[in-house]
């Protein structure tokens, strides 16, 4: 049954990384803003593809 | 957009901002433009390959504003600049310029692509929904100048404003409430997951070691929730009862408090298992609907001063030369120059040149004013058609306009001094909840003292108002929401609540129940031929002045020719040669060389615009005010459930009209300054009125803040409206009645989910009266009644809302 005691200890681990990554989001502004990065991520994809029209 | 919606398929468009091509437009290489302007962003990006910006979107240009550099003259005081920029160390700078003109994914890409436009940036972030742009330069390279000038030539004029700084305090609010939540919610989920064993009765079978060992997890795991996420409802608490007033957030900290040390109790002494789930559980919940009221609209600003209209800085002539300085160095005395377009910061005496003033910014009212030299002119208007100088009579602080901000009214927060509906409430609740506990406690004492605690604890638990601290958060953030999605944008959620208090209602004329820009034009006189409606129509198209293009756009039909001879003299009119023919427009002395006794202000207050071909008067063009659609309707309805007034700063002329709507002669006030207004709305309230002002322009600024709640009414909701509480496009004008409507029934809907909850909290009162409040009861009970109130508040506000006809 002592394995229950291991198994609590890396649950509550775990959750705390989530939470420590849920922090760290929130401090680094990303709640911030939440749709700019929605239309940013497709620039960054054709800005490849005209380096590449471009060679 | 709607600059789309309007045009054929036959039409050219613009390949830069999509606008119709008319006579004015330019080619090249295939493409047309419809003014030399977008040609010019469109060869602007062409050179720098950054042509993609239109690949993106559709159409996505914006037309650039034809203006002077000069405007950005003072970004190069260092003084200023300090003011200005967020960073700096003398080689690396940071900037943020506000950019309302941003609108699509394109303007995002060009913006984020600033360093190909101009090699000293080095870094440019877009934050679209607050519409604002981080810029990151090089000193050496470039300065804060250049950049504002290149994006203004780019059509996204940067709005500069020194008092930018105060809304960083906002985000690191939300910053905080989400770590909270964070905390919260991983504290609770955790707490559940080693509660389980207890709510389904295994703790029996196990070790009892286990048992022991999940309490004190529980324990250490509710310490966070307690003093950190919960810390909010503790100060607000404490605030109230220090202001003596007992808040909705007291009888929550009673609960929070009660259930910790009870459960602290129980954990400590293995009497039980706590109640830390409940506890836990409760704070998570209250802080989402605190997200869920706290809905901002970012690009909106709702506590606009007259600082955010003015300029920053100022032409002043000193011994013969000109140089630029800040507003506040300005002083009485002091000799400025104000060129087209530019506003007048402070009440001045025109010394030279030709005064034509627009005063739409604080009247509503777009017709410019003609001033003559000596002339005062007050602070606040724009000039129109030439420059002009003029010498400094009073400070920027001081001015007609400004001064209204030196008043009282403006120095407290107002919604501090009314009582909110959840206050009133909670005070009664508090008390009903105590006596409860009190007389469960005292029932039971014969028995043993230890049920009797039991007794008093768990009633101070189950009653907690978790029910009404939601209710309250999520039906007015709902209702906000609804009323976003209707154009209606308030200031936060309270406002639904004084909505729904609105005794009065008091309307600004000008600008709020006439269009600011639509007018109606008819012509008197001898009829026109379609040759001469072209004439005129030609002859409009060269003028800025808005009468002007009031009446070009009337025509809609008309053909335009070549103009020559053109000649526009300042606050009197326009003269020209077309073909053969000289057609003077203008003032009645003007073109038709007399003056009439009716001359001025004619009977249906509207301006006359007379026109004379080779020297033959023909009649004249009169542009008045139109009212806004469903004008009728809207007051029809208003009247009959609240007292409505009119002030105007206009004259009485349309006295005869709006007597049709407004029955009591004695409620509408015509000639009325902005400290008037002011001071009507004063007085409505210490008749204990609760007062809804109506308004648009600055001149409505000191009784929008005066008032319970002012609203202001914008045609373009990017645009500036002065300080309020919400802002109404003008096109919903007509939903006004609905809007109170609706607020008041937000109250019910409150008092609904709190009825409902209450019925789960009556069952649970009498098992907790009796002791038996096992915990598996107590917390299958709590979420079940938080998420049915929560689910409950919403699912009725949307079908309410839905019935008011709002989608």
């Amino acid at each position: 049954m002592s394995v229950i005691v291991v198994l609590i200890a890396v649950s509550v681990l775990v959750a705390a990384g989530f939470l420590a990554a849920f922090l760290w989001a929130v401090r680094n502004g990303q709640f911030e803003d939440k749709y700019t990065p929605s239309v940013r991520i497709l620039f960054d994809d054709e800005k490849i593809k005209e380096k590449q029209e471009n060679k | 957009m709607d600059k789309k919606n309007t045009t054929n398929k036959t039409d050219i468009l613009c390949y830069h901002c999509g606008d119709v091509c008319r006579d004015e437009s330019v080619e090249k290489g295939g493409l047309h433009f419809c003014c030399s302007g977008c040609k010019l962003v469109y060869e602007i990006l062409r050179e720098n390959d950054l042509c993609k910006y239109y690949e993106l979107g559709e159409k996505p240009g914006i037309t650039p504003s034809v203006r002077n550099k000069v405007k950005y003259e003072f970004l190069d005081d260092e003084q200023v600049k300090k003011q200005v920029l967020a960073f700096s160390d003398g080689k690396m700078s940071v900037v943020t310029f506000l950019i309302p003109q941003m609108h699509c994914s394109s303007c995002i890409w060009l913006l984020e692509n600033m360093h190909r436009l101009d090699e000293g940036v080095t870094y440019s972030r877009v934050d679209f929904p607050k519409k604002k742009a981080t810029i990151k330069f090089n000193e050496e390279k470039t300065s804060l100048r250049k950049i504002a000038e290149l994006l203004d030539s780019l059509g996204y004029e940067p709005s500069i404003s020194l008092d930018a700084a105060e809304k960083k305090v906002r985000s690191d609010h939300t910053k905080k409430l989400y770590y909270k939540i964070g905390v919260a919610g991983f504290c609770f989920g955790n707490i559940m997951l080693l509660s389980f064993p207890e709510y389904l009765g295994l703790e029996k079978l196990s070790d009892p070691e286990f048992h022991k060992l999940f309490g004190f997890l529980n324990l250490l795991l509710s310490l966070p929730v307690f003093f950190y996420s919960a810390s909010e409802y503790y100060i607000s608490a404490f605030k109230g009862l220090k202001n003596k007033v007992i808040n909705l957030d007291f009888p929550v900290f009673l609960g929070i408090l009660v259930s910790f040390i009870r459960s602290l109790y129980e954990i400590v002494f293995q009497t039980g298992a706590g109640y830390m789930d409940s506890m836990a559980g409760l704070v998570f919940l209250l802080l989402v609907g605190k997200v869920f009221q706290s809905k901002t609209y970012d690009s909106m600003n709702f506590e606009r001063t007259y600082k955010s209209y003015f300029p920053l800085s100022v032409t002043v002539i000193k011994s013969g030369t000109e140089t630029t300085i800040p507003l506040e160095k300005l002083k009485i005395g002091d000799r400025i120059l104000i060129r087209n377009n530019e506003i007048i910061p402070v009440d001045s005496i025109l010394f030279r040149g030709d005064g034509s003033v627009d005063y739409s910014f604080v009247t509503g009212e777009s017709s410019p004013v003609p001033k003559v030299l000596g002339e005062i002119i007050y602070a606040g208007g724009r000039q129109t058609g030439s420059l002009i100088e003029l010498e400094v009579i009073k400070n920027v602080s001081q001015s007609y306009l400004t001064g209204l901000w030196n008043n009282d009214t403006f120095r407290k927060e107002k919604a501090s001094s009314l009582k909110t509906f959840s206050d009133v409430i909670s005070k009664y609740f508090t008390l009903v909840t105590l006596i409860l506990a009190f007389a469960g406690a005292a029932y039971n004492m014969q028995e043993s003292p230890d049920k009797a605690l039991n007794v008093f604890t768990a009633i101070l638990i189950v009653a907690c108002p978790c029910a009404l601290a939601l209710a309250i958060p999520f039906t007015f953030g709902n209702i906000m929401r609804i009323f976003g999605r209707n154009k209606f944008y308030v200031k936060n959620a309270s406002v639904v609540e004084y909505l729904s208090r609105t005794t009065s209602i008091v309307f600004d004329k000008t600008g709020t129940l006439t269009h600011s820009r639509k007018s109606d034009i008819s012509f008197s006189g001898k009829e026109l031929s379609s040759n001469e409606l072209s004439l005129v129509k030609s002859l409009t198209r060269q003028s800025t002045h808005p009468l002007s293009r009031k009446i070009y756009e009337y025509l809609k039909n008309e053909e335009t020719r070549g103009v020559t001879d053109f000649a526009e003299r300042a606050g009197k009119g326009i003269s020209g040669r077309i073909g053969n023919d000289f057609v003077v427009i203008g003032s009645e002395e003007f073109a038709t060389g007399m003056t009439s006794e009716q001359n001025g202000l004619s009977a249906e207050n509207s301006s006359r615009v007379y026109l004379s071909v080779n020297g033959e008067s023909l009649g004249y063009f009169s542009v008045s005010n139109s009212y806004r659609e469903g004008l009728g309707e809207t007051i029809t309805a208003l009247e009959k459930k609240y007292e409505l007034h009119l002030l105007s700063g206009d004259n009485e002329s349309e006295r005869p009209f709006l007597e049709k709507y407004f029955r009591d002669p004695l409620q509408m006030y015509f000639r009325q300054s902005p400290e008037n207004k002011l001071k009507y709305i004063k007085a409505l309230q210490n008749e204990g009125s609760s007062v809804l002002m109506v308004g648009d322009g600055l001149n409505d600024a000191g009784a929008l803040k005066q008032s319970d709640i002012g609203i202001s009414i914008s045609e373009n909701v990017s645009n500036f409206s002065p300080a309020c509480d919400g802002i109404l496009e003008a096109e919903k004008f007509h939903k006004l009645p609905d809007i109170l409507k609706l607020s008041g029934d937000s109250i019910k809907i409150i008092i609904t989910s709190f009825a409902v909850s209450f019925v789960y909290n009556l069952v649970a009162l009498e098992i907790a009266f009796r002791g038996l409040l096992e915990p598996i009861i107590a917390a299958v009970l709590m979420p079940v009644s938080s998420i049915s109130v929560v689910l409950f508040s919403v699912l009725l506000s949307n079908f309410v809302a839905k019935r008011r006809g709002f989608g």
